[in-house]
């Protein structure tokens, strides 16, 4: 992995999260205020206007910059959520120039643990986490097993989506949808659902340019 | 979506430089990060600071001045200020005594305000709000949001603050004022975040949402509408049931709107409440009747009562000079 690679996955990401704008709207409209989307997609679009500046540094301060940048532009409880990951993604890769798909997923799992010690929360409790956190055992289980980059990423989305949608039949106890109760069940929690989409767009971006690579 | 808005972009902008304008030699507005301050810079005392999403007008740039909050930090609508606000109004506004964050208990404000709290290198401490009694807290949970009686804890710290109060007499007075506040709201209609176009939830006629919180968001259960006493009934039996208060003692009571409920049934729902309260063997002996904790547009209101004593009486009753609330 390398900053350019950095760069095409948060373009990647940018495009998916507005094309299921109103389905993750819906969700946030059903059992949240109404605000995650725009929160996300401010998020999105100030790194849009971050990448020339991230182009010529190393990844990790390119992702530590990445969180910073966004600690001061998402707000709401998805800024320093999202923020402290890419920090602590960020801390983790300082002075690896190409993390190799080991220290990538070492990397991410940090990320992960930085969510879940910020927000307080674990698995089973209708977050973002409950899609993080299986996707970060699996990436370190396929990593460790030297899994070709094809399976790798089919079978990360297909545990995020999974995941995701097994937050439907959840009651909350962390984040804004824990104020409702009983009334949150049949829902997917709209972290998890944007979660869900930026995963896929970084994996499907991976496996396009895998593609490109091959002919 | 019908609102007063020349661009969604700069709608926050544009109502910050209303209200800072309108109260020439009050206030002043920063951007960049966004804060709102005492224009006259007042040296000596704890520097008391909050904020939070935008869309409850007048909490709570409203209630910055004299004998409340000497900055806010306003975030989008709905959504929490960022640590970056919170550092630049601490450093525009600390004098050496400290900084007191207040704090509504949800998951966002209390993150971004956990780490401007750990980034600031002052002296600081934090008092969090959590009045509302639609939600059982427990150990393991988000626990209780702050909702309307915010302002009696910015109110009161805010006074002992003015009186010259160290940084942990500031946080005891609010963390008292939280514990003997309790606060419950009924809506009407949900209402529309202006960068979201359209109301969070629909909701019939003849119904209305029970326990809900100042986002348009649904609340605990969703009822038929039915007279305002029996409404009050149901808020106030959740509210007593929490404050669990002695005969005979001193309350204040304040009937809060969401933005969307005329004044007219903001009395009549104070009429209820006192009477009812009386009835139980309480005084309402302070009172506060209008929209300072909105939801936009949202038609509903929420009751909100605090446990008086002889010192919380003192600050409630000290002079106050903000755009929202003067006497």
């Amino acid at each position: 992995m390398n900053t350019a690679m950095i760069i095409d996955a948060l373009a990647a990401v940018q495009g998916a999260i507005l094309a299921n704008e109103s389905q993750i709207e819906s969700l946030d409209r059903a059992i949240g205020d109404g605000d995650h989307f725009v929160n996300v997609k401010r998020g999105c679009d100030v790194l849009a206007k971050l990448t020339p500046e991230l182009k010529d540094m190393p990844p990790g301060p390119a992702l530590h910059k990445i969180g910073m940048k966004l600690l001061g532009t998402i707000g709401g409880a998805s800024g320093p959520l999202i923020s402290s990951f890419f920090m602590a993604m960020g801390q983790t890769l300082q002075g690896v120039d190409e993390p190799d798909r080991r220290q990538f997923a070492a990397a991410f799992a940090s990320g992960v643990e930085a969510i879940k010690q910020r927000g307080k929360a674990d698995v089973g409790e209708k977050t973002m986490l409950d899609v993080l956190i299986p996707v970060s055992r699996m990436l370190i289980r396929l990593a460790d097993a030297d899994t070709p980059l094809g399976p790798l990423c089919t079978q990360l989305k297909d545990e995020a989506r999974r995941n995701m949608l097994a937050t439907k039949d959840m009651i909350a106890s962390k984040g804004r949808a824990y104020f409702l109760g009983e009334r949150a069940l049949g829902h997917i929690d709209p972290g998890c659902k944007s979660c869900e989409v930026a995963i896929a767009a970084v994996c499907d971006a991976v496996l396009q340019q895998k593609t490109q690579e091959v002919t | 979506m019908k609102k007063f808005i020349n661009d969604i972009d700069s709608v926050m902008r544009e109502s910050l430089g209303g209200l800072v304008a309108a109260q020439p030699g009050l206030l002043r507005v920063e951007f960049e990060p966004t804060f709102v301050a005492r224009a006259e810079r007042n040296g000596n005392k704890v520097a008391l600071i909050s904020g939070g999403g935008s869309g409850h007008e007048p909490l709570h740039a409203g209630f910055v001045g004299r004998g409340m909050l000497d900055a806010a930090c306003p975030g989008q609508v709905f959504t929490s200020p960022t640590p970056d606000q919170m550092l630049a109004a601490a450093a525009a506004v600390e004098s050496g005594r400290g900084v007191l964050f207040i704090v509504k208990n949800y998951a966002g404000d209390s993150m971004n305000f956990q780490i401007a709290s750990e980034m600031l290198g002052l002296e600081n401490a934090t008092v969090l709000v959590n009045d509302d009694v639609a939600v059982e807290n427990s150990k393991h949970t988000t626990g209780r949001r702050g909702v309307a009686g915010t302002l009696m804890v910015e109110k009161m710290t805010g006074a002992a603050a003015e009186a010259g109060a160290a940084l942990l007499e500031c946080k005891a007075v609010g963390d008292r004022v939280n514990a003997a506040t309790a606060s419950m709201g009924v809506a009407f209609t949900s209402c529309t975040v202006p960068a979201a176009g359209r109301a969070t939830f629909d909701i019939d006629a003849d119904e209305m949402e029970v326990g809900v919180g100042i986002h348009g968001e649904p609340g605990r259960r969703r009822e038929k509408v039915k007279p305002a006493g029996l409404i009050v009934d149901d808020l106030l039996g959740a509210i007593l049931a929490d404050l669990k208060p002695e005969s005979g003692r001193e309350v204040l009571l304040h009937v809060n709107g969401f933005g969307g409920t005329p004044l007219m049934e903001l009395y009549l729902l104070y009429h209820c409440a006192a009477e009812r309260l009386r009835a139980q063997g309480l005084k309402p002996v302070r009172s506060l009747v209008g929209n300072y904790t909105t939801s936009l547009e949202m038609a509903g209101a929420s009751l909100t009562v605090t446990l008086l004593d002889e010192e919380m009486k003192t600050l409630w009753d000290a002079p106050v000079h903000t755009a929202a609330l003067r006497w």
